[in-house]
């Protein structure tokens, strides 16, 4: 690591940076050629490479939204973004084969010791496409598909093909219109019907490179009466330019179906992550949105359920912490369209050094949906004067049968707990942790015990010198 | 004969302030090593100022005289630091820590005093026989601190903590207010353990608890100062007469 890079990293663990090698490197900037030459580098399917440029042409036609941090977004420079950047040539089913820098990243990362400890699969994303993915044996036989995006769409085709962008459209937004054009990796999962996966699978998305757009596709599907638990993780370098994040996430639970999404988002704070995730849930089906967002410049993220089968269920559990130079606008939509569907939505942001949370959420029941049940938790802790903290909830309730119960606090660290704390041997900091700590319980009680340590240690970090 | 004992606690014309008005006006107190302290007084007498201002709390100003632990002023010291020297303050109304457990809790305060982290197998053990010596179920440990706690729970956690961290100087705020006759032993009992190796100073408003923990001396406060000192006999009375016969404002 140079020392340049080491002024940028400051607190930041995961702001290191391997030498740029790569095999294939787009020039800088977007046009309709770089989208047909990443289809075509690809070897896609004509429709795939039809759909990218429809989407391309809406990306250029629709405006930036006119709301979040509009300030931020206009600063986006989209030409000096690489679209694409490929470092190595082969998706690799072993480490011993993927090349070593990035293999020792990965290795900092934690990735493959918690492969063999505690994962079903792995897939690993670096830049634009995964340099490896596995899936545990007894998985693979039972037909669980766990693939990188780009492998699926050269082994199953036609399952891509009848799903891709149907619970989310390219014309959505902005940013799924620019990742429908440009996507690259990303996770593709099938659970067959009637299987349980037990061990979580996870994605690690890492960009490395400066200047980088990554804008990973992942598509989930899990058949009737199935469940499956999927992690995913990202980090960046800290650079003094900004990089590009830009997912696209569908998820699809058929009838009586699971499907648990926890992500633990740390990017550098020169990265704008503008991810949409969407999710249908058919009959008695569920969807659990596990969502963390601890680093960035500016996140823009709403994960949203379609409750279409009646007695459908979602769950939407997000914290957001905003420290300096931050921007965490979060949130969650549920649509309830059919009876008797459910939804839980717990909210737990915090501003600190001047960062800002906002909580943007929507919840829609539809007139013909009758019974339905939600229940909806905004807490928001601040922890200096001059950061900032926002709510804009939005109730579309059609039908008169609804029982909703909307829940909002913001709340400052009282200086009783800090001398009740600190009379106890704790220093101011190690207080401020733990009572940060305390007030994320909610959501990283139901991360898997290792994010959860994690977790807890970076919060812990990120409260060093919090007190002036 | 105590006389030879370590000073542990010097207090030398304290006047305290809070948010600009004067609650202490010239206290003056020393307590040593094995001696256990009572103060009494009406509300608003200044005695949880006493023990707030001794351990650090910011929110007291300390705007003349000195305090010293073991003979060092305590203006140096920040509050962590009190409590790694071996102070220690009983609250009268323990902070609610949301999603924080107790067990996590303990745990690492015991670190932060001890400077080291508690052999796991050791501490499970300390930890235990300290519980059961104050009736507090296993549960206890996985629920959040004081969080939902009664008021008989949130004293005996404090006593629990009391007795993890084996304080020198043990400052008691309080501690017998809401508990019923049972907790009120089982408490009596955890400060008595402490008390033999340490200065204990109980604020209390009732004889009750002194029933229980035989004070060597007995203040009583009035407005701000000590205006009376005696033994045990001296809290009786205190019980029988009330205060107005020592307020000389009154």
């Amino acid at each position: 690591m140079t020392d340049e890079a080491q002024d940028v990293i400051g607190d930041y663990r995961y702001g290191f940076h391997d030498p740029e090698n790569s095999t294939i490197r787009f020039d800088q900037g977007l046009s309709e050629q770089v989208v047909r030459d990443i289809s075509e580098l690809k070897n896609e399917p004509e429709w795939m490479t039809d759909i990218r440029v429809k989407a391309y042409r809406h990306f250029v036609e629709r405006v930036m939204p006119e709301w979040g941090n509009c300030d931020l977004l206009n600063k986006i420079d989209f030409e000096s973004i690489t679209y694409f950047l490929r470092s190595s040539n082969k998706t690799e089913t072993s480490w011993d084969d993927v090349p070593d820098d990035i293999k020792n990243t990965f290795n900092r990362l934690g990735i493959p010791e918690a492969e063999q400890k505690w994962l079903g699969g792995v897939t690993a994303q670096y830049e634009s496409e995964a340099v490896y993915h596995s899936i545990r044996e007894d998985l693979e036989e039972q037909g669980v598909i766990f693939l990188d995006m780009d492998t699926g769409m050269k082994q199953f085709p036609e399952i891509i093909k009848k799903y891709f962008g149907t619970v989310i459209p390219y014309s959505d937004n902005k940013f799924s219109a620019l990742n429908t054009a440009v996507w690259s990796g990303g996770s593709f999962l099938y659970i067959p019907k009637g299987i349980s996966v037990e061990m979580p699978v996870q994605a690690y998305f890492r960009i490395n490179a400066k200047n980088m757009g990554q804008f990973e596709r992942t598509l989930i599907i899990a058949d009737e009466g199935s469940s499956v638990h999927y992690v995913e993780g990202c980090t960046a370098p800290s650079y003094s330019t900004d990089s590009l994040h830009s997912a696209v996430v569908e998820l699809i639970a058929m009838e009586g179906a699971k499907i648990r999404y926890s992500t633990v988002q740390n990017w550098s704070s020169n990265v704008y992550n503008l991810v949409t995730k969407r999710a249908v849930a058919h009959k008695n089906a569920t969807i659990e949105w596990v969502d963390g967002n601890i680093g960035s410049k500016l996140t823009m993220k709403y994960p949203s359920v379609l409750l279409k089968g009646e007695g459908a269920h979602a769950e939407v559990i997000s914290v957001a912490y905003a420290g300096e130079g931050q921007h965490q606008d979060t949130g969650a939509k549920v649509h309830h369209l059919a009876s008797n569907t459910t939804s839980n939505i717990i909210s737990k942001s915090i501003s600190k050094k001047g960062g800002r949370s906002s909580y943007r959420g929507l919840l829609q029941v539809t007139p013909k949906s009758t019974g339905c049940r939600s229940k909806i938790v905004c807490d928001a802790l601040i922890l200096d004067d001059y950061s900032r903290s926002d709510t804009y909830p939005t109730m579309e309730i059609g039908n008169s049968t609804a029982d909703l119960e909307h829940e909002a606090s913001v709340s400052k660290v009282s200086s009783d707990q800090l001398f009740y704390l600190m009379s106890r041997g704790f220093t101011e900091d190690a207080a401020m942790g733990l009572i940060v700590n305390g007030f994320f319980e909610p959501f990283t009680r139901e991360l898997p015990m290792e994010y959860a340590l994690e977790l807890n240690k970076l919060l812990e970090l990120e409260m060093e010198g919090s007190i002036g | 004969m105590r006389v030879m004992a370590e000073e542990i606690l010097r207090i030398e014309n304290l006047h305290v302030s809070v948010e600009g008005t004067l609650i202490l006006k010239g206290v003056n107190l020393t307590i040593h090593r094995g001696e256990i302290h009572a103060i009494m007084g009406r509300n608003g007498a200044g005695k949880s100022t006493l023990a707030n201002v001794v351990m650090g709390h910011p929110a007291y100003v300390i705007t003349e005289g000195s305090i010293f632990y073991k003979g060092q002023p305590l203006e140096e010291l920040a509050v962590f630091e009190r409590a790694r020297a071996g102070m220690f303050l009983s609250f009268q109304y323990p902070a609610v820590i949301p999603g924080v457990q107790v067990g996590t809790f303990l745990k690492k305060s015991v670190t932060s005093v001890r400077d080291e982290a508690p052999k796991g197998r050791a501490f499970r053990k300390e930890l235990t026989s300290a519980m059961e010596q104050l009736s507090m179920d296993k549960s206890f440990l996985s629920r959040y601190v004081n969080d939902g706690f009664s008021g008989g729970e949130k004293k005996r956690l404090e006593i629990l903590q009391m007795l993890l961290l084996k304080p020198h100087l043990a400052l008691l705020d309080e501690t017998d207010s809401g508990l019923d006759i049972d907790a009120l032993r089982i408490v009596a009992k955890g400060i008595n353990e402490v008390a033999v190796d340490s200065a204990c100073l109980i604020i209390t408003h009732y004889q009750r608890l002194l029933d229980l923990v035989k004070p060597d001396y007995v203040h009583a406060m009035i407005n701000g100062t000590i205006v009376q000192t005696g033994g045990p006999e001296l809290a009786l009375e205190l019980e029988d007469r009330g205060y107005d016969w020592l307020d000389v404002t009154a």
